[in-house]
């Protein structure tokens, strides 16, 4: 306790536990880094898969100019990647954080910071790159803000940025990223030159989890990746979490960390590598079993006695209750009954407009057992009319 | 006196009862060092909650039953102040963002933001990130969600979060991408016998077979309420047998009631007192949605089968008007209204 009040005694202690944790920390750091994250594309040439939109990005790499962008496409496509490893890229590191300024959805937005904070962002005059630096990075004479999630900005702030985005467009570029184009006002989409980043195809995305499980060590059973990529529907991201919590669960990667440090307590945790199997990754994506699916169709299709509530209402109770959200109920029965061909086209036309009924119910939060035991009875309904 | 259901909460991972490849996940998630951002989703009464605090002890220790409740008071851009209540331990804080309402945005800027950017200090702690376990996830509103997207990613050497919800339908797809999805499942019947047996060991009650499948059943796989009805059954009789009545609580009693008004007569008049109930249940803040759906499932049984297709869908679209509009009390009238002039009709033809 006498210690603590002496300050260069403390001083010391400090320095000692710095200079004895100091090696290691850069290593841990990395190890509990989320793989999203720690495999992040550094470089343009990394970025999977939207070769149109890095073809162009390149080129304006090498002649230094820059038009105001708007990004989007579907969630994990690589659209923030791709504007960090373009920023990376021109400025290198000493120079981004002067240069570039980042803004999300969890920075406050509203019509005042775009007032206040990018508009003084935007009119800062540039400081020149220290000697020698600019043969090492390009450097070019403007800054870059990205707006992310630009989507979830009021109408008033998009507005607020119009003007702004003309009269400092010498030393300033701006670089919006959304999910939906639509909610970005025209005035501003018409200011920007668009990408559209498409979803990941198969083989794309199969390489790069590829890549990652063999860096990573990880184990994969035949068939594991065409899972990982069926059950992310293109989602990059979504893919690399899953494999990521299904290397976990195997107990894969392990091995290395415990060796890594040996004062956690991980040493016991050794484990025989086991394989990242198909069940285990939709076990993780949440998708229903196949079975609880074709239960739930079979007690749709029209039986004999021409009663099928019971039936249905088991089946849904239990789904219900087994904690399967509706959203993925939907989607999956959705599969089944459209791609099955035993029932006629006029009859799916009628389907259909259920299904788009109840996913706009569930968005709206209504209750998920009535929605699903709706959908079901009246999809039966149509089923069993003549 | 504590009530059995948190008298006899599993405080560990290796008390939980059912489940036990979930336990197992979880414990290997705990232990690997790299724990990833959570969404535990299920039913309620399936032991969601109790899952999450298990999974913390094992994460930090006994440190994190060490609770305290702070009041912490924000303000929004338009200077309003709310006064918010956090629940936390040296290692987790807890919160419920959906007590705010609209103004939930704020307190997950302002919060998250102030715990992920402290570092953990204690350099004996076990893990180097504190835990936010956000309740209801589900009831968040969109630009809460979108505000979490990036801090999620930003800050993650320094925050882990645990959303909480009952179902991921409205958790918005970026989430959803960022984190591992938990699903609990209820119990099953069998699994609820099983723990309704394990506390009446505990209470040194004598173990009724029978009582226990009854309750299992009429809990609908919700082991709090099966708890909950187990103990009311043991404060309200001295001696159980197979055969004890189970009382249902009171605003179930009220709906089987109504149920059996609707049935007997369709007429305005009686409409009108059946209003007089909803207003009563209505007062007593059990949920329009809780109200509609017992009521349709206490009529379904007695009604014929091929209108019970048409009930569902007139219960469900009502349902979704609670949810859209303002004033319930409108649209749990107008569903009794359909509901009397669908069976009305249906009699009507037979009759011809």
């Amino acid at each position: 306790m006498a210690s603590f009040f002496d300050l260069k005694a403390r001083r010391a202690g400090a320095a000692n536990g710095a200079a004895s944790n100091g090696g290691k920390q850069t290593n841990e750091n990395t190890r509990v880094q989320p793989w999203v994250e720690k495999y992040r594309p550094k470089t343009l040439s990394d970025v999977t898969a939207q070769d149109h939109t890095i073809t162009v990005l390149e080129r304006t790499l090498q002649a230094s100019n820059l038009p105001h962008m708007l990004f989007y496409g579907p969630p994990g496509t690589g659209k923030t990647s791709t504007i960090l490893a373009l920023a990376k890229e021109l400025y290198g590191p000493e120079l981004m954080k002067s240069r570039v300024l980042e803004l999300n959805a969890s920075d406050e937005r509203g019509i005042s910071i775009v007032r206040e904070k990018v508009k003084d962002f935007a009119r800062m005059q540039l400081t020149n790159p220290p000697a020698g630096y600019k043969s090492k990075y390009p450097c070019p004479p403007f800054k870059i803000i990205i707006l992310d999630e630009a989507d979830s900005m009021t109408q008033d702030a998009q507005s607020a940025l119009r003007r702004t985005m003309e009269t400092y467009s010498k030393i300033t570029r701006f670089c919006l990223i959304c999910n939906y184009v639509t909610r970005i006002i025209d005035p501003l989409a018409s200011r920007c030159s668009k990408f559209r980043f498409k979803s990941l195809d198969q083989g794309n995305a199969k390489k790069r989890l590829e890549d990652i499980a063999k860096l990573e060590d990880v184990g994969l059973e035949e068939g594991a990746i065409d899972a990982l990529i069926q059950c992310s529907e293109g989602d990059l991201r979504k893919a690399i979490t899953y494999l990521q919590s299904a290397a976990r669960l195997v107990g894969a990667g392990n091995t290395k960390t415990s060796t890594g440090d040996g004062d956690d307590d991980e040493t016991g945790m050794d484990v025989d590598k086991k394989l990242v199997s198909v069940k285990i990754v939709q076990d993780i994506a949440g998708v229903i079993p196949d079975d609880s699916i074709q239960k739930l169709v079979q007690a749709m299709r029209p039986t004999s006695g021409g009663e099928t509530y019971q039936g249905i209402a088991k089946v849904v109770e239990e789904m219900v209750a087994d904690g399967w959200s509706a959203g993925q109920a939907m989607t999956q029965l959705y599969q089944a009954v459209v791609y099955d061909e035993k029932i006629p086209d006029v009859k799916k036309n009628k389907i259909v407009m259920i299904f788009s009924e109840i996913d706009k119910r569930l968005v709206d939060g209504a209750d998920e057992h009535l929605s699903i035991l709706d959908l079901a009875l009246r999809i039966s309904g149509i089923l069993t009319a003549k | 006196m504590a009530l059995i259901v948190d008298k006899h909460r599993p405080r560990s991972l290796d008390a939980l009862t059912y489940h036990d490849e979930l336990s197992e996940r979880l414990r290997s998630l705990a232990q690997s060092g790299d724990f990833p951002h959570l969404l535990v989703y299920g039913p309620s009464g399936a032991g969601k909650k109790t899952r999450i605090v298990a999974t913390l002890k094992e994460l930090y220790g006994p440190g994190v039953e060490k609770i305290k409740i702070d009041a912490r008071v924000f303000q929004t851009s338009s200077n309003r102040k709310l006064e918010f209540t956090i629940v936390s331990s040296v290692y987790h804080l807890e919160i419920t963002p959906s007590d705010v309402g609209n103004y939930d945005r704020v307190v997950v800027q302002d919060l998250l933001k102030e715990v992920a950017q402290t570092q953990q200090v204690d350099q004996s702690a076990r893990q180097k990130f504190k835990v936010v376990v956000i309740n209801e996830a589900d009831h968040l509103t969109r630009d809460a969600q979108a505000a979490l997207r990036r801090t999620m990613e930003k800050y993650s050497p320094n925050l882990r979060l645990i959303l909480l919800a009952n179902s991921t339908a409205n958790i918005i797809a970026p989430i959803r991408s960022r984190t591992l999805l938990v699903r609990v499942a209820a119990p099953s019947h069998q699994e609820i016998c099983e723990v309704l047996a394990g506390v009446a060991k505990k209470e040194g009650w004598p173990v009724v077979k029978g009582l226990h499948e009854r309750i299992a059943r009429d809990s609908g796989r919700n082991l709090r309420k099966a708890l909950m009805a187990y103990e009311t059954v043991h404060a309200q009789n001295e001696k159980v047998t197979d055969t004890t009545p189970i009382p249902p609580p009171d605003w179930e009693g009220l709906i089987g009631l109504m149920a059996r008004q609707i049935l007997e007569e369709h007429t305005p008049a009686r409409i009108l007192q059946v209003r007089s109930m909803l207003y009563e249940l209505l007062s007593h803040l059990i949920p329009a949605t809780t109200i509609l759906k017992t009521l349709t499932f206490k009529l379904i049984p007695q009604i014929d089968d091929a209108l019970k297709p048409e009930v569902i869908k007139w219960s469900a679209f009502y349902e979704h008007r609670i949810k859209t509009g303002t004033k319930v009390i409108f649209h749990l009238e107008a569903f009794v209204a359909k509901f009397m002039r669908i069976l009305e009709m249906y009699l009507m033809s037979m009759d011809m």
